[in-house]
């Protein structure tokens, strides 16, 4: 069985984020990482693999991004994936959600000698853009099962089960793989890289392809062609601070029943 | 003037408020035709609510087809709706299952995705709050049918009263799009208390709870709120998932957001930062959330909530 986990390389998001001239994401001035809620799937994959350890189960990291992206895959290897590809290239940069997914399509397909692996695994969302639509789009490109937003992921034969806590109830989404998988940040905590695996880490296979390896046309991807375009960013106008007061025999209760009377909230 | 499709977001027949915002933002870029998917005996039923704010049309789709299973269903009945009818935009109420029926769809129609809009302009300029609403983004779609997702709270509801002809939309659901099935369902308990995304008021607490959120739901009932939970609250088993505000919870964009014992960690704000007005109560007084406050009290929760609750009450007399 195969298993390809797609993630992403992410601005620190407790540092200062910030956009270029172009409104694109400063992805190279600030430090970035492995997005955070990315190692959930990559912990799953892992747990997969050692939940069913009489099957040979490859797990390789896919990252799509600028040069440092590499930082995302290398991770996923310490953390105790097989083998990790980067796509890099020029053109790739500022593209949209239906740009990316394109490109992830055909990266996974490749990464698993062209055809589509047993399972995809995905992210809730990036913690950059956080639009959570990139695996639905995977699923749709690859005309796959999506078994999205997984809290808890059980596993039979080529069966899926998940639950997932859905806007109005609590449901169990049942798939046959293959099929795409998400997973959130409920579904278990995310494992550190041991001192052994950083090391074995550095004896893995890595590949870097390029829009080329995969036949997809810089003229599909990228900024100019995105079929949604930034307009304008802005930071947002830090609040006006706000009335601190300290409570003091039940002098804070009056004060704040008096400034939301004023707002009137009461 | 071209129709504009409006997703209806309902439970059960019962139309929310979300659908009213995204009819009155429709209005801005052609003539609202409201989308029921559902059951074909609650259409009437959901049409009369929404011709009053514009709908001249309600397409009305059986979900039979559609209801035992994920996502991929609804973008291809959507789908085939905007082959024959030809919008000017699709929009959707932003939620976990509506983005990912939003990006089959762009994929389908091959057309621009803008999700999470707190604001749609004339023209089709979309505001979006990013970065954990520390910046805000203007955007537009420029190729294909705009698809666009928009957060609840983010248009005041104008009544404009529509014929909201229904009109049933026949649907065929390929096999392919059949594969994710949802296997058992079981549909929240009703709190009594407003939806938490939809809420004018969230009362939220945080591990400053300590546990214990009576303080919080006594405040959050006197002023007809929501209640909300930080990540550490849930975490603790304090309270269900369903009720985390943040990156990973629920993102609220109510009038009032009152925070106690949360320290406003950044992945807390990104679900709550673009409240209107926002108060908190926390013990120490070096915590990050008052740096966002309109009003702050430095305080036990547990002391401050229960007289705040107290006051209010004498207050609404
Ligand atoms: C502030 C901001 C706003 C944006 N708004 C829009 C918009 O409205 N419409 C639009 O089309 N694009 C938009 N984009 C661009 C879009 O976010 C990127 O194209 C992005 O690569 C895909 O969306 P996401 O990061 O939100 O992914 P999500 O859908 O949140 O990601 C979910 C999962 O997909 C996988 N994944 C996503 N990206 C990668 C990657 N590069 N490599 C490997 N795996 C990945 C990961 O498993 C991840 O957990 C925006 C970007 C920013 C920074
Ligand atoms: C990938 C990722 C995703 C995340 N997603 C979310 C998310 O969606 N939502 C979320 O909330 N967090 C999220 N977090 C967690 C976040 O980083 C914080 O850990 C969390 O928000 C802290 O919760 P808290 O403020 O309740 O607890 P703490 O940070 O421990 O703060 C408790 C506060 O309570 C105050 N306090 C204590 N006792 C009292 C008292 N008696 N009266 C008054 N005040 C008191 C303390 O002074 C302190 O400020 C995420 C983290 C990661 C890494």
């Amino acid at each position: 069985m195969n298993i390809v986990v797609c993630v992403k390389y992410v601005p620190d998001a407790t540092g200062d984020r910030s956009f270029e001239a172009d409104n694109t994401v400063d992805r190279v001035g600030v430090d970035g990482l492995l997005s955070e809620l990315d190692e959930y799937a990559v912990e799953q994959a892992l747990q997969l693999k050692e939940k069913r350890s009489d099957e040979e189960i490859t797990v390789t990291a896919l990252t799509i991004g600028p040069e440092k992206a590499v930082d995302a895959v290398r991770k996923a290897l310490q953390m105790g994936a097989d083998k990790a590809v980067h796509v890099q290239d020029e053109a790739i940069a500022g593209s949209d959600a239906i740009a990316t997914s394109l490109v992830l399509a055909e990266a996974v397909k490749k990464a698993n000698g062209g055809a589509v692996p047993e399972v995809v695994m995905c992210g809730l969302a990036s913690t950059d853009a956080s639009m959570s639509v990139v695996p639905a789009m995977l699923a749709e490109r690859l005309g796959l099962p999506q078994v999205t937003q997984a809290s808890v992921v059980e596993t039979q034969g080529d069966q899926v089960r998940i639950k997932r806590d859905g806007d109005t109830a609590t449901e169990v989404i049942g798939g046959t793989m293959p099929l795409v998988l998400s997973v959130t940040d409920q579904s278990g905590e995310a494992r550190y890289p041991s001192f052994k695996g950083i090391m074995a880490a550095k004896k893995k296979p890595l590949e870097t392809w390029s829009l080329a390896d995969l036949g997809v046309e810089p003229a599909q991807v990228g900024l100019s062609v995105a079929w949604s375009q930034v307009e304008d960013t802005a930071p947002r106008p830090p609040r006006t601070a706000g009335e601190i007061v300290k409570d003091e025999d039940g002098s804070g209760a009056v004060a704040l029943a008096g400034f939301l009377a004023s707002k009137k909230f009461i | 003037m071209s129709e504009v499709l409006v997703l209806i977001d309902h439970v059960g027949g019962e139309v929310k408020k979300p659908t009213y915002e995204l009819l009155t933002l429709a209005a801005r870029l052609g003539t609202p035709s409201a989308v029921f998917i559902g059951d074909p005996g609650q259409a009437a039923g959901a049409a009369e609510k929404v011709k009053a704010y514009g709908a001249e049309k309600v397409y009305a789709i059986d979900d039979a087809q559609i209801k035992g299973y994920l996502v991929a269903p609804k973008a291809e009945a959507l789908q085939q709706l905007a082959a024959q009818v030809a919008p000017a935009a699709v929009l959707l109420p932003s939620s976990a299952e509506n983005k990912e029926v939003a990006g089959r769809l762009a994929i389908k129609l091959e057309s621009g995705l803008i999700t999470d809009a707190v604001d749609i302009a004339d023209g089709g300029v979309t505001t979006q709050s990013v970065f954990a609403g520390g910046f805000t983004a203007t955007a537009k779609v420029t190729k294909g049918t705009p698809i666009i997702t928009v957060k609840p709270n983010s248009a005041a509801p104008v009544e404009s009263a529509a014929a909201g002809s229904v009109e049933q939309f026949a649907v065929t659901i390929s096999d392919a799009a059949k594969t994710a099935q949802i296997v058992a369902a079981q549909p929240r308990k009703a709190s009594g208390r407003p939806e938490l995304t939809e809420a004018a008021i969230v009362v939220s607490g945080g591990r400053g709870t300590g546990g214990d959120f009576t303080a919080v739901e006594g405040l959050a009932d006197a002023l007809g709120a929501a209640v909300g939970a930080s990540r550490a609250a849930v975490d603790s088993g304090w309270i269900p998932h369903t009720f985390q505000v943040g990156q990973t919870g629920k993102t609220v964009s109510p009038q009032l957001y009152v925070a106690n014992g949360i320290s406003g960690a950044i992945q807390h704000r990104a679900g709550m930062q673009t409240s209107k007005t926002i108060v908190a109560v926390n013990k120490d007084e070096e915590a990050p959330m008052f740096e966002l406050v309109d009003f702050g009290v430095v305080g036990d929760l547990h002391t401050v909530l229960p007289a705040l609750t107290e006051e209010i009450n004498k207050r609404k007399g």
